[in-house]
């Protein structure tokens, strides 16, 4: 009932509709429903194609549980904002983690894990092996 | 010696030259990017040169580590993270200090070069902005003309090189031939750089 103890999660996407979905999909198929805080930081502010550092924090700020956050990002400067930001210090809260892991594959495994009650490193692991399962 | 002034001129001087520059800019961009090149760096710089003239901050370090955030708040893509932490982290590596003299500046500068090349992961070659940067850190030690003329040269030498980071690199042997926009700009920021610096030496007493 209560997501205090989640660890959050933050999709950010160059753009907003594949953020979103993306936090829809991992959503439904963790089958968790609200209790884990999931946020989709997609595209810029105006709507465009895109990185926000703005939507990246305040999307940061508004998972943050007490638990950690991990951030999952697509390509290009969606990769290289949030590293700045977190080089930044204070931009992001404490204990916000980048997750080395592939968009989609690892939204789902994180907020699964998420949902499971795990804590950062457990979803970061989670995301991170997305990458071992082969297609073909 | 130069002052906290000196860092708002070189900020204001490169906003004006990325208005100027900044079709040509995207139009560099076009080919091997996504064509936003220009109109980015242009809202960053605005961006920044609009900060700076409501609250100028007191020191060197102070005036770069503020235009830097602002670029990573404001540009959108990835040259605002890239240009960002070499604005950032030359102010950091500036100090507190009032006044700090050519020498101090071209090693802050090499120190926020490095943190460019670790946070993209591109090295000289990969045809980014590092072609431009790096010879410019290197030429610094000489004079700030030296500086601008390797920058301009690194620029144009990115040409026939394939692209090995960034979104370029997507096209493998078809981003040779192009010149590499975010080599462009950088050259335009030492291209600032030397400017403000002859301005200041022509007022010397």
């Amino acid at each position: 009932m209560s997501d205090e103890k989640r660890v959050g999660i933050v999709l950010v996407s160059h753009s907003a509709s594949v953020a979103a979905s993306v936090a829809e999909l991992a959503k439904g198929l963790a089958g968790a429903g609200a209790a884990v805080p999931v946020a989709p930081a997609g595209g810029t502010e105006g709507g465009g194609l895109g990185t926000s550092a703005e939507l990246i924090a305040a999307a940061a700020a508004s998972v943050d549980r007490g638990a950690g956050v991990a951030v999952l990002t697509d390509l290009g400067s969606a990769v290289l904002t949030v590293k700045a930001l977190l080089a930044e210090g204070d931009e992001l809260p404490g204990n916000t983690r980048l997750v080395d892991a592939p968009f989609v594959e690892g939204a789902v495994a994180a907020v699964v894990t998420a949902a499971a009650g795990a804590d950062l490193a457990a979803v970061e692991a989670a995301a991170a092996e997305a990458y071992t399962y082969r297609k073909v | 010696m130069l002052d906290a002034d000196f860092f708002r001129r070189w900020m204001t001087v490169t906003a004006a030259s990325v208005d100027r520059e900044a079709q040509r800019l995207t139009a560099l961009d076009s080919p091997i990017g996504d064509a936003d090149h220009g109109s980015n760096l242009q809202r960053g710089f605005a961006a920044v040169r609009a900060a700076l003239e409501k609250e100028p901050p007191a020191t060197p370090g102070a005036v770069l580590i503020q235009s830097g955030r602002l670029l990573i708040s404001t540009v959108g893509g990835a040259s605002g993270p890239l240009y960002g932490t070499l604005l950032r982290r030359t102010g950091k590596a500036l100090g507190d200090a009032a006044e700090i003299d050519e020498r101090r500046l071209a090693e802050a500068l090499r120190a926020g070069v490095d943190a460019v090349m670790q946070l993209g992961g591109a090295t000289a070659g990969d045809k980014t902005m590092i072609d431009a940067l790096l010879p410019a850190v290197d030429a610094l030690g000489d004079s700030f003309a030296a500086a601008r003329t390797a920058a301009e040269e690194g620029a144009v030498a990115t040409t026939p090189l394939r692209a090995r980071k960034g979104r370029a690199s997507y096209l493998g042997e078809r981003s040779m031939g192009h010149q590499d926009p975010g080599a462009t700009s950088a050259a335009l920021l030492i291209a600032a750089l030397a400017d403000v610096a002859a301005e200041a030496g022509a007022g010397d007493e």
